[in-house]
């Protein structure tokens, strides 16, 4: 068991164009360094220099919103699903 | 007293309807507050009117000035219906993958559209209405993305009437799109009864926006960073186009309430809290309704299987 990961479009080059991509459980933090880790195309999208998320961002574990769970420390279990979306100009407007 | 003087009063007082058949838990109750009942068939009729109120009262907009403005299409036919009233030609510009019924609609209220590439979503139809006002100074950009007006009309008009309709109301489910809904009723509610929840639903629009060359391109609405967005949020959830379907179809299979697909996402939203509540935790939660399922017929969402009916809902912008 593992954790899913499901990449924007934006993403897939970095990732050798895959969708979606196991990952090890653990917090968000922890996942993050680890995709970073196996794809260092990502990581100037993914991080600010400082290291944090990049504001532009959205971290999502089984739909979540990880900003309103508990940010970077957020939990995710085998089995579960983080998606990491763009954020873009909303669609119902 | 049913009787109006002018079209434009029928925008706003829409009607709340118990959907709590549909609630998994009998201590959540569930409502749903019907926008496609405004006369443009959405909630965005009420944001266009104070728009364009308050470009008028600032001399920003006066008879002959061109109104240009990015929509997918709800602003764009609530802003054309007023716009022609008024004497103000308008330029909608609008992604390529909006249903045709949304395209008859704005022609039919007198709009010109200029349409983007769809698969640049919401983002591209943005950039090209920048372009478009920064070589036309001449006309008026409304931008609902950035116009104070927009979450305004929502604190002052669909956030009282949910807490004068519904004053038990714990929870408040909306979709995200400009943002400026979930900001208006959500910043009256928490003034008024701070125990409020405030909920956001939301496609996974970015997972296929094209034309990112990374994701420092993002956008966030420029009110929702004013009026404190991050902050007044509970929280904010993904709803995946299958689930939307699901909820959109229960609707009109058991409450008889015929929706756009937003309003399946907000009411899966919704769904979702009703599951969560702790053990003897009571709710009534309220979910806005953003539009009618009319505009969306063609696509056959409301007919198709439900696998098929997803995948038109992936590619159709139906938010």
């Amino acid at each position: 068991m593992s954790v899913s990961v499901r990449l924007p479009t934006v993403l897939r080059p970095h990732a050798a164009g895959q969708s979606v991509v196991d990952a090890t459980a653990g917090s968000v933090g922890e996942i993050v360094g680890e995709l970073v880790g196996r794809f260092p195309g990502m990581k100037g999208n993914l991080l600010s220099d400082g290291g944090e998320l990049q504001r532009f961002v959205n971290i999502y574990v089984n739909d979540e919103d990880i900003r309103y769970l508990d940010k970077a420390a957020t939990k995710v279990a085998d089995g579960d699903e983080l998606t990491i979306l763009p954020a873009v100009a909303g669609g119902m407007s | 007293m049913a009787r109006f003087a002018s079209v434009l009063d029928l925008i706003g007082d829409t009607p709340m309807v118990d959907i709590s058949n549909l609630s998994p838990n009998p201590l959540a109750q569930i409502f749903v507050k019907l926008e496609g009942q405004n006369p443009g068939g959405s909630v965005k009729d009420r944001i266009a009117k104070a728009m364009i109120e308050r470009a008028e009262a600032d001399g920003e907009l006066f008879p002959g000035r061109r109104i240009i403005e990015p929509s997918s299409g709800n602003t764009g036919i609530g802003l054309a219906l007023i716009a022609q009233l008024r004497g103000y030609p308008i330029t909608i510009v609008m992604p390529d993958n909006t249903t045709p019924e949304r395209r008859q609609l704005l022609e039919t209220f007198g709009a010109d559209i200029v349409f983007t590439p769809g698969i640049e979503g919401s983002n591209g139809a943005v950039r090209r209405a920048q372009q478009l006002a920064d070589e036309h100074p001449e006309w008026a950009f409304l931008y609902q993305y950035g116009n104070e007006a927009n979450p305004q009309a929502h604190f002052d008009t669909t956030g009282p009437e949910i807490l004068r309709d519904l004053p038990e109301v714990t929870h408040f489910v909306a979709g995200l799109g400009t943002s400026g809904t979930l900001l208006g009723v959500g910043t009256y509610l928490k003034e008024n009864k701070p125990s409020v929840k405030v909920l956001a639903i939301e496609p996974p629009a970015g997972e296929k926006v094209e034309g990112l060359r990374s994701l420092d391109d993002g956008f966030v609405p420029p009110v929702f960073e004013k009026w404190g967005g991050a902050g007044l949020l509970d929280g904010r959830r993904i709803v995946r186009p299958l689930e939307s379907v699901l909820w959109t179809r229960r609707l009109v299979a058991e409450c008889g309430i015929f929706a756009g697909v937003s309003t399946g996402a907000a009411v899966a939203g919704a769904v979702k809290v009703a599951e969560r509540l702790a053990p003897g935790e009571r709710a009534s939660i309220a979910v806005i309704s953003a539009d009618g399922g009319w505009k969306y017929l063609s696509t056959g969402i409301y007919t198709a299987s439900l696998e098929e009916a997803a995948e038109i809902a992936e590619t159709v912008s139906t938010w």
